[in-house]
């Protein structure tokens, strides 16, 4: 059998599923690869990646907790994921690989993410039952159950992972041992003196530790494990034996394909991780690029990203790895970074040791003494966050040395706020979260974070390993005080409500003024943010006309005017044109008004036309003209929706599955004059190919052989984010239901200024919880929201077409009170590219006393 | 009989620029006095002000169709209008920038007659 997709849209198989793997197919789904590839992903175990890092935590947590996909599948439609099967092989001519079930999965491009297997040395009796490795959660199932029945274990390694391990057994109720062949812990990270640190503290916990000792052979009794017995003759007792010698990559699929492999063991890589064989690729503990494996996750996750960037044409190279590391083993903090063993030339070594306290710490630094190259932390690795930062990577990066080194590993010494990091100092180091990108988080005008929770959710930034949470935390809480602000969610001065609570008290009140409001709930006369914000909720309960004598006032001038105003002060005008559908007739209007008004126009990326240049007093007569011509408002001045942009779907497009065009068109005038708060713009895709962009939308509609794909939350603008599957393979019926209570939630419960994206993400349990409320209806709000939704649309009446009928609303759009006729001459103009655009300004300007006098009421 | 709205003043220095039923509540008009473009301003509670309407630091003439404000500084209710550009607050008192202390526009006395006009004094230097 040959399970290929149905067109011609390539595919990428990814063989392996753990951390690096997933990895691999986030990147893909995020940055657009699934745009162009379908993806299948193998895994061998029977459950989705999860966090092997924090594996030992499995006994307190369980399963569930530490899994990187909980809900068993990808929110992306176009990614597949097989557990429980096995790759037998592929075949590198046939581009194809063939699995365990027979099943023959053709690829594009192929990603070997097949890890590493624990290394088991070849003694006797290394099989008996009772002899276990430490890798995957069906081993700590194992290892827990044969404990339950045993009363000692010996580890055999005394690296990081072995000590892992061995807290595991002590923490089983095992009397337990650690067995190392080299002559300290954690050789690879630690030195002498370190590690006989380390020695003490694990034998202070109960633990036997035999460093410097030969494993020869497992001891058996009755066809079971009882011991282990040491080249020195020693015969340790234990009824468990885990194995945890150092790790071998998994290169057999890629040796059985003569694909090349390095000398010590794994895929042999280039920079971009591409493998002997130009559509194989290698990434994570299989992989070795320059012939060196890396066995932690930070490098395997760079290099997943750089074979995604390298499939979407990227230059994206993988030139070796930071392999510091900052762990608690046996609640003995250990660290190690940069050159921890002083090769450098010329290195210097400041080493602080307090016996008593369990205390060793190491820095190496420059010969010089100004730079910092490396260091080793035992038993107190709080400076962690700060030092290893300071040291260049590859020559890059790096904080000169205070003037007093040794201050930084002294006992109570200075902290990370007076070591003052630089912006391109490297924060966390499992996704490279630079100091500067986590202060931006907090710092940007959009949708900044409020805390350091928010910033792990948006820049990633300690949300691998965590050993940077700390210092994240820090540098927020820093910036904050810088600004001399605290966290605060009131509106303003004059209410102490969030806004979606000014909401819910405005819809139980039935307030219908902004002065009932305020006189309720609010202090004071209001201003330029609380009038606004209570005029957009009254507009979105009561669905009244904004120029309305009660809430006229209260609009910004852009809904005051029912136009975007610009630098000069005039107005830029922007007719609907639903879906970006428009009859030549209609286009023609747009023009003969745009010449005679001598209006700039340009195309907007909302599929329509802007017309700038209009002075306040000529926008009803230019909107009398185009409302004559059947257009109304496009509502571009309001936070409201703007537009339903679509691609030209199956009416004429050659792939189009369903009609996008109408779809739009539909949406577009369902949730016109909606009010919001913030703008709010959707798009229509009539296939996979996306020509709508709808994903960089609050709401966007993607057609499907079946239906529609409904994702949610995207936005372009400083802080780009793709919207994410709501809900897939939809009716027209449904997807409109969807829609309905998407919108009026969002309406209903986000901050002022809040773009969907933002909202989302604060909300608890984030898109999951829009699920809950919007497709299952967890909180039975479900007819409430749509019954709104369809007063709304029920209610809509064209703002322009209402207004041109006012002579009260019209009253205002004049330039004087007393000279209605007479055009502000503070707005000139000038020619550029054949039209119209502002002059700049010089100042204040008098008509002087020769104006003519008078125009009467 | 109540006189005509003018663009310039009569002998007593005063123009008078429309009647106080056309400046909303918590709103603003522009004026033009003597050739200048004039925001004339009523609050809640129908307290008259008249600032230049020229934004000095969005360089345009539109502060009549700002948002009005109020904010405490040091314990007094300070009323503003809000530019619509960028939103920089100017006092309707004196005309000073909330935002920036060295900006300031020009204030007009202003005042509302028995009769219900509204009458643009001198402009106060």
């Amino acid at each position: 059998m040959t399970e290929r997709a149905p067109h011609r849209r390539k595919q990428l198989v990814v063989l392996g599923h753990g951390m690096v793997g997933h990895r691999l197919v986030q990147a893909a789904v995020e940055r657009g690869l699934t745009e162009t590839y379908d993806v299948v992903v193998v895994g061998e175990e029977h459950r989705a990646a999860y966090d092997r890092v924090a594996l030992t935590s499995f006994f307190e947590v369980g399963a569930e907790a530490l899994s990187l996909l909980p809900a068993g599948a990808y929110e992306d439609p176009r990614v597949r994921l097989l557990l429980g099967r096995t790759a037998e092989g592929f075949d590198p001519t046939t581009r194809t690989v063939l699995l365990d079930d027979g099943t023959v999965l053709e690829y594009d491009e192929l990603v070997l993410a097949t890890g590493a297997a624990p290394f088991v040395p070849p003694v006797p009796g290394h099989d008996l039952p009772g002899c276990f490795v430490y890798r995957t959660i069906e081993d700590l199932e194992a290892i827990r159950d044969a404990a339950a029945t045993a009363t000692s274990g010996v580890v055999v390694g005394g690296g990081l992972l072995g000590l892992e391990a061995a807290n595991a057994l002590a923490g089983l109720g095992l009397r337990t041992a650690v067995v190392e062949m080299a002559p300290r812990l954690m050789a690879v990270q630690v030195d002498d003196a370190g590690g006989a640190m380390l020695t003490r503290h694990v034998e202070k916990l109960g633990l036997s530790v035999h460093t410097g000792a030969t494993t020869t052979g497992v001891v058996e009794r009755e066809g079971r494990v009882r011991g282990l017995s040491l080249a020195d003759g020693t015969v340790l007792d234990a009824d468990v034996v885990v194995f945890s010698a150092g790790i071998r990559p998994r290169d057999g699929l890629a040796r059985a394909a003569a694909l090349d492999v390095a000398e010590r063991g794994g895929v042999l890589v280039d920079e971009q991780c591409r493998t002997s064989d130009p559509h194989v690729w290698a990434v994570g503990e299989c992989a070795a690029p320059g012939g060196r494996m890396y066995g932690l996750v930070a490098p395997g996750y760079t290099m997943a990203e750089v074979v995604v960037d390298a499939l979407l044409g990227g230059p994206g190279a993988f030139t070796g790895a930071d392999m510091s590391t900052k762990l608690k083993l046996l609640g003995v903090d250990v660290a190690s970074f940069g050159d921890a063993f002083a090769t450098t030339e010329g290195a210097l070594e400041l080493v602080y040791a307090d016996a008593v306290a369990g205390h060793y710490k190491k820095l190496v630094v420059s010969d010089d003494g100004t730079r910092l190259l490396g260091g080793i932390l035992v038993g107190d690795a709080s400076a962690y966050g700060m030092l290893r930062p300071m040291v260049a990577v590859d020559g890059v990066g790096g904080i000169p040395l205070p003037e007093n080194p040794e201050d930084l590993i002294l006992p109570a010494s200075r902290g990370v706020a007076e070591v003052g990091l630089p912006d391109e100092a490297v924060v966390c180091s499992c996704n490279t979260v630079t100091k500067g990108q986590i202060v931006q988080a907090v710092a940007q005008e959009e949708d900044p974070c409020a805390d350091a929770t928010c910033v792990t959710r948006c820049t990633s930034a300690g949300s691998t390993c965590g050993s940077c949470k700390p210092t994240v935390k820090k540098i927020v809480e820093d910036w904050f005080a810088e600004q001399g602000r605290e966290v605060d969610r009131s509106l303003c001065e004059h209410f102490s409500l969030t806004r979606a609570e000014l909401f819910d008290v405005v819809a139980v009140h039935g307030h219908t003024r902004f002065d009932q409001v305020l006189a309720a709930h609010g202090r004071g006369h209001g201003c330029e943010i609380c009038k606004p914000a209570v005029a957009s909720i009254l507009a979105s309960q009561l669905g009244e006309h904004v120029l309305e004598p009660a809430h006229r006032t209260l609009q910004d001038t852009n809904d005051a005017y029912l136009a975007n105003i610009q630098r000069n002060g005039t107005y830029s005008v922007v007719p609907r044109i639903p879906g970006g559908e428009v009859t030549p007739e209609g286009l023609i209007v747009i023009g003969e008004v745009a010449r005679d008004f001598g209006l700039y126009t340009k195309i907007t990326g909302g599929q329509r036309i802007d017309l700038f240049g209009a002075r306040m007093e000529q926008l009803p007569a230019i909107w009398a003209r185009l409302v004559d011509a059947g257009f109304e408002s496009g509502h571009a001045y309001g936070k409201s929706l703007r537009t339903v942009k679509s691609c030209v779907g199956s009416t004429w497009c050659r792939y189009g599955v369903q009609d996008s065009v109408g779809m739009a068109i539909a949406l577009e005038l369902r949730y016109r004059g909606l009010r919001s708060p913030h703008k709010l713009k959707g798009g229509v895709s009539g296939c996979a190919r996306e020509c709508a962009e709808a994903r960089g939308k609050d709401f966007g509609i993607i057609a499907t052989e079946k239906g529609w794909n409904l994702y949610v939350g995207g936005n372009g603008g400083a802080t780009p984010v793709h919207a994410r599957l709501l809900a897939g393979d939809l009716d027209d019926q449904t997807l409109v239901r969807y829609l309905d209570r998407f919108l009026m939630y969002y309406v209903r419960t986000a901050d002022r200024l809040q773009r969907t994206a933002p909202w989302i993400d604060q909300l608890d349990g984030g898109l999951d919880r829009v699920r809950e409320v919007v497709v299952d209806d967890v909180l039975g709000l479900g007819s409430e929201l749509e019954a709104a939704m369809a007063r709304h649309v029920e209610g809509y009446e064209d703002e322009w077409a209402a207004t041109l009928r006012d002579p009260e609303k019209l009253e205002r759009f004049v330039s004087f009170v007393n000279a209605p006729d007479v055009p502000d001459p503070h707005i000139g103009f000038t020619t550029e590219r054949d039209q119209s655009v502002p002059a700049d300004s010089a100042g204040p300007v008098s008509l002087g006393a020769s104006i003519p006098v008078g125009v009467p009421q | 009989m109540t006189a005509q709205p003018t663009t310039q003043p009569t002998t007593d220095g005063t123009t008078v620029v429309c009647r106080l039923a056309q400046v909303p509540r918590e709103g603003g008009v522009t004026a033009l006095v003597r050739g200048e473009a004039v925001a004339v301003f009523r609050t809640r509670d129908d307290g008259l002000f008249a600032l230049g309407n020229y934004d000095p630091i969005g360089r345009a003439s539109v502060l009549a169709r700002g948002l009005l404000g109020s904010t405490e500084v040091e314990g007094e209710l300070v009323p503003y209008v809000a530019s619509p550009l960028h939103k920089q607050r100017y006092d309707l008192r004196t005309g000073r920038c909330l935002d920036d202390p060295a900006v300031r526009v020009p204030t007009w006395r202003v005042h509302v007659t028995g009769d219900g006009e509204v009458v643009v004094g001198e402009r106060r230097e």
